[in-house]
């Protein structure tokens, strides 16, 4: 049973097919499009890490350090966005969220 | 073999929590799935010789990010079965979508594997067997990526300033503290003496 580079990238094809499934199914609900859009991320992390370990190379790891960093921040800017349009709506409802329609 | 038992565990819990942060009905428990989830791809990041991006994770997501996400979930008030309307009508599509994304993902990495980039791939080693994964980061990012380090460090500072302008609001009628009216007020500002006529007392109109 030893385990190859094909598993972890198959974990990770898993976890990013279920994140765009997140986000198609739950189209209103803002906060669980924000949690699929972390587990999109985490599916690219699992990829770097998985190739970085099998190819002998540490640049893949400072990737996902990178991408760790910017995820933080999207969800930050994104939460405050959310507690923002709340305040406005007090609803999150986003599928009507046609305020700049212009 | 041990290792095999621990990879399919982990991989297992990560893609169970995974679904069920996209399917369960409270977003409470979707935030705590999300933990799990995170939590289980950490324990694989230890398999593959990631230590530290392991640590960097648990402390990161579970520690900092899933935290803020349920502290919005619980202070929004929000009627959350009214979102999950058209969940059905959605859910032929998003798993038509979802089944060829997969299938062409397993296909990609299938050949990149077999034949491609990744052909000579050898067992999953410690990227410099003379030393631990921390210091093998720290040497790289320090040196090759110092100033892309600087710039997330930026990407960080802005999230901040931008997350605390969009959130903070001056409420009218409260007392704040003006310093330079503090530090400028003396008793020639502040007092003022007033005659009362004697035997007279003095009334409310005096003291205006």
């Amino acid at each position: 049973m030893e385990i190859t580079l094909q598993h972890y990238l198959t974990v990770g094809a898993m976890l990013f097919t279920i994140g765009v499934f997140g986000i198609f199914v739950n189209r209103k609900n803002v906060i669980i499009i924000l949690m699929s859009i972390e587990l999109i991320l985490l599916a690219v992390n699992i990829n770097f890490v998985a190739f970085s370990a099998y190819l002998n190379d540490v640049q893949g790891q400072i990737m996902a350090m990178f991408v760790l960093t910017v995820a933080a921040a999207e969800a930050a800017i994104g939460l405050a966005i959310l507690v923002t349009f709340f305040r406005n709506r007090g609803d999150i409802a986003v599928d009507d969220a046609s305020v700049m329609k212009g | 073999m041990l290792q095999g038992i621990a990879f399919y565990l982990l991989a297992s819990v990560a893609v169970l929590g995974a679904l069920m942060v996209v399917t369960a009905k409270n977003p409470v428990h979707s935030v705590l799935w999300l933990i799990l989830a995170f939590f289980s791809s950490a324990g694989l990041f230890v398999l593959l010789g990631a230590e530290f991006l392991a640590m960097l994770l648990v402390v990161v997501y579970v520690g900092a990010v899933a935290v803020l996400f349920l502290f919005v979930v619980m202070m929004l008030d929000v009627d959350f079965v009214k979102l999950r309307g058209g969940y059905a009508r959605y859910l032929p599509l998003a798993m038509i979508v979802a089944g060829i994304l997969l299938a062409e993902m397993i296909i990609i990495s299938l050949a990149v594997v077999s034949g491609g980039a990744a052909a000579n791939a050898v067992g999953p080693v410690a990227a410099t067997p003379d030393m631990t994964n921390v210091e093998a980061i720290g040497r790289v990012l320090y040196t090759d990526y110092v100033y892309i380090f600087q710039a997330s460090g930026i990407v960080l500072l802005i999230a901040m300033i931008g997350a605390i302008v969009l959130t903070l609001r001056h409420k009218p009628n409260i007392k704040r503290q003006d310093v330079s009216r503090q530090v400028g007020r003396d008793a020639k500002k502040a007092m003022e003496v007033k005659s009362v006529a004697t035997g007279a007392g003095v009334t409310p109109e005096d003291l205006v």
